[in-house]
């Protein structure tokens, strides 16, 4: 052997109540490679992870870190043999300022005193490494998911690691931000770090990884070189299955013929989210939103939804104006809502999947008109087997569902009021490549079931495949649309960067 | 193999059983329950008679903490609806009347917690405490500062009367515990709370009213202390604006943890409170019955407190579970 392996790991296993989630896994990592841990949502990426970083321990299996065993019993221990994490659902403290959730647990200071000025210096550096233009005061809670995102990564850079373990970096950031995060990631290697990377962006994978590891159910697919594994054939090895090239064409349809809108808004705007904006919905119409991250997508969804207070402007459905002021109003009207946060704004984690799936519709019957057992047991059974939600049973508490699972039940939350139009901001965040296949096939279906779809995502080719009609939001203001013929990758992305006039 | 989990009333009944065994053999009177007149005596049923008020507030408490909230003024709405109840009768109004008043005093005081709590974005040990405070002077001020001397059979009943040789109180109360479980199961109300203190912006996202959910549990919670404080009144034949309701807060919080109802929210176990709080009035009892003096009786309360608690840990569990491996089913 000519690099020795970093990390090894032997035969893990790992049993939750209910699900093997790891079986038998070895798992090497060599110094100086960036290492792509790949996998269907479900397949134990995370749960390898949490093993490695001593979150978890393994019921089998033995770990060596360049060549000694190792047994990290909290993540503290794995920091301290220089593995450094990055976890799939940011675990800061939102009420800490960005400085001291970067120093959090490693303060400099000396004698029990905490030295302030350091702290912010090495912060400031921090953020600075990743080009990340941020205030190292302001509070975490009140930056967006994508910026919590990187403030993560700049606390696993933080330390001197040998070992920098990234779960699903990349899900929350844009295509900017990722390039500068391979630009790092690339020194590191060039500086002998081992990188492990867990995406479900395939691009990316190509992109920077030197070798890949497939996962499929808990057990090991097999270990490859990227460069010598074909896209078709890695998407084979995580499904399980053959996929053609097929599989992954346009679904936009013509829009639908111009009727009555279903969602209509004029003037929608609140000072310092979004400049007035109009929009219409009609019934059968997949609508995308685009901009870049910050230009004002989610806060148009918002207002829309009755979360923010609008400042001015009118909503109308089929027509009829309409006085929302909370999500509770919109619901009723027939409206649904997936968020882009699904830990703070979306699970109610220690409830099973079951309520959770239900809640939104037992919301809009009210109290009194309670779902009967065998009604919510109906629910589930369909949407699990519908949406292919990966869980030991309905009555486990959806936290400890994998990521992409918890996505998918929480879309079946709001499929399940039937709404008249909905709302998906990134829906397919955090999603396996087959997932977002039959996410975009469920997006078609609703759509040709009279559905209209107000369709947000920060990548660009989901966009352009599935909407028939782009409206293009650039610094908190609506600077154009796109539709028709002049749909297409290359136009949505002038139009976002402002460096192409709208044609609308 | 799946393991079973465990139920969470486990460990309070575990203790509740401990602490009656011990109780019996140290004293086996202790268990004796004997007909006298065609009414039940005994130690067992004091506890019950005596333990119903906490009990009741506790139903009342376990709900606002399900929210993620807590309610630190039952205590002094005990004292201000016993004290309505004493200055009503004194006036000569009638039963019904006392009674609703002092159950619309606790709907009342529910209210204003709950419009500080939910409405107005106060910390709710905060917006409890003003009431907490300002409540015992309310109560001295309907009073006057005296202790006002109750003579009213019927209202006595209440406390202390039989219903069918069985104590009345503890009827009433486990008929409430009933009532409010299947109000609560029988609709989407007890999801609906448990959601609110599992995600609280999640659950207003999804469409949910959740303002008004966690009002409504103050409200409950108030007007379960209200009906409390009749209790307390009558059992003692007078409106002390003092000493009514003393230490019922803490009482009430202890058996609603102890209970397996977590304080940060989310899952609540009405059961479970009905058991905790009687284990703390067996633990009252008992102590009372060994004649420790009433300085250290908060200590073995404590103690006990501590112990279900840390038993019902997760990470306790885990350890434990180390010491004493589980046979692995292949
Ligand atoms: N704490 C837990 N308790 C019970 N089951 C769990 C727990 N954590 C994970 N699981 C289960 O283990 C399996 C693997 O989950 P894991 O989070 O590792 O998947 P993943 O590959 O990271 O998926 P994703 O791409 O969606 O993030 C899943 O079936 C999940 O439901
Ligand atoms: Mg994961």
């Amino acid at each position: 052997m000519n690099t020795p392996a970093l990390l090894e790991l032997r035969g893990i296993g790992k049993k939750f109540p209910g699900v093997v989630a790891l079986a038998g896994v070895d798992f090497t990592v060599r110094a100086g490679e960036i290492h792509a841990l790949l996998g269907e949502n479900g397949a134990g990426k995370s749960t390898l992870i949490k093993v490695l970083t001593g979150v978890y321990s393994a019921d089998a299996g033995e770990l060596r870190l360049a060549g000694r065993v190792i047994r990290p019993a909290a993540p503290k221990d794995a920091e301290r043999l220089g593995i450094s994490t990055v976890y799939q659902e940011v675990n800061l403290v939102p009420s800490l300022s960005v400085a001291e959730n970067i120093t959090l647990g490693r303060q400099p200071g000396r004698l029990g005193f905490l030295n302030w000025r350091a702290f912010r210096r090495r912060a400031a550096a921090a953020l600075a490494r990743l080009e990340v233009k941020c205030d190292v005061d302001a509070e975490l809670g009140s930056l967006s998911v994508a910026m919590q995102q990187m403030v993560a990564i700049a606390r696993a850079l933080d330390t001197s690691a040998r070992l920098l373990v990234l779960d699903e970096p990349t899900a929350s950031l844009d295509e900017k931000e990722v390039a500068e995060l391979f630009g790092i990631m690339r020194k590191l290697r060039a500086e002998g770090m081992g990188i492990v990377f867990v995406t479900h962006f395939l691009d990316q994978v190509y992109a920077v990884s030197d070798r890949l590891t497939v996962l499929r159910n808990g057990q090991l697919v097999g270990e490859y070189a990227t460069a010598d594994l074909s896209r078709l054939a890695l998407v084979g090895k995580m499904l399980g299955r053959e996929v053609s090239a097929a599989d992954f064409t346009s679904h936009a349809a013509a829009p639908a013929v111009t009727t009555q809108p279903v969602l209509a808004a004029r003037g929608l705007s609140r000072r310092g989210a979004i400049a007035p904006v109009d929009l219409a919905l009609q019934p059968g119409e997949v609508v995308g939103l685009g901009g870049l991250l910050g230009s004002g997508r989610t806060e148009t969804a918002r207002l829309l939804f009755g979360i923010d207070v609008r400042d001015a402007g009118e909503i109308s459905v089929k027509g009829a104006p309409v006085r929302i002021t909370s999500p509770r109003d919109a619901v009723r009207l027939g409206l649904a809502f997936c968020s882009e946060d699904r830990k703070g704004e979306g699970i109610l984690p220690n409830l099973s999947v079951r309520e959770n799936l239900i809640f939104a519709l037992q919301g809009k019957r009210g109290v009194l008109r309670a779902l009967s057992r065998g009604e919510q047991e109906q629910l589930c059974e369909h949407y699990i087997k519908a949406l292919r939600i990966k869980t030991a049973d309905a009555e486990t508490p959806i936290k400890n569902l994998s990521g992409g699972n918890q996505q998918k039940v929480l879309l079946a939350r709001w499929l399940a009021t039937q709404p008249a139009v909905i709302i998906l901001d990134e829906p397919t965040r955090g999603i396996d490549i087959g997932a977002k296949q039959e996410i975009e096939q469920l997006i078609a279906k609703l759509r040709s079931d009279g559905l209209a779809v107000l369709f947000i995502s920060s990548e660009i080719d989901e966009v352009v495949r599935n909407c028939s009609r782009v409206l293009v939001l650039r610094e908190r203001r609506l600077t154009g649309e796109i539709a028709g013929a002049g749909l297409n990758s290359e136009n949505l992305m002038h139009l976002m960067a402002g460096t192409h006039e709208a044609q609308s | 193999m799946k393991p079973k989990a465990k139920s969470p009333i486990f460990w309070p009944l575990a203790g509740l059983v401990a602490l009656v065994l011990l109780n019996a053999v140290h004293d086996l009177g202790f268990l004796k329950i004997t007909l006298l007149d065609g009414h039940l005596y005994g130690v067992p049923v004091d506890i019950l008679t005596q333990g119903s008020r906490t009990m009741l507030v506790a139903l009342g408490m376990t709900l606002v903490i399900a929210t993620g909230g807590v309610d630190l003024s039952v205590g002094s709405v005990v004292a201000i609806a016993g004290a309505v109840c004493a200055v009503l009768l004194q006036g000569g109004h009638s039963l019904a009347v006392t009674l609703a008043a002092a159950i619309g005093t606790g709907l009342l005081a529910g209210s204003a917690n709950g419009l500080l709590v939910a409405r107005l974005g106060v910390q709710p040990i905060v917006a409890t405490l003003i009431l907490m405070v300002a409540g015992r002077g309310v109560a001295q001020l309907i009073v006057d500062g005296q202790v006002i001397i109750i003579k009213s059979p019927s209202f006595e009943f209440l406390a202390n009367g039989f219903l069918l040789g069985v104590p009345f109180a503890p009827l009433l109360v486990i008929a409430l515990y009933a009532a409010t479980h299947f109000a609560l199961r029988r609709t989407a109300l007890g999801l609906f709370i448990e959601a609110v203190g599992d995600n609280e912006t999640a659950s207003r996202f999804a469409g949910l009213a959740a303002a008004r959910i966690k009002a409504l549990a103050y409200i409950f919670c108030g007007a379960c202390a209200g009906l409390a404080g009749v209790l307390a009144a009558a059992n003692i034949r007078a409106a002390d604006a003092y000493r009514a309701g003393e230490n019922m807060e803490l009482d009430a919080i202890f058996a609603v943890v102890v209970g397996g109802t977590a304080l940060t929210g989310g899952r609540f176990v009405i059961l479970g409170t009905a058991i905790g709080a009687l284990l703390i009035q067996t633990l009252t009892t008992t102590m009372y019955n060994l004649g420790v003096p009433p300085a250290i009786a908060p200590v073995p309360k404590a103690l006990l407190i501590i112990g279900v608690s840390l038993l019902q840990s997760e990470k306790v569990g885990r350890w434990l579970g180390g010491l004493w491996p589980k046979k692995e089913a292949a």
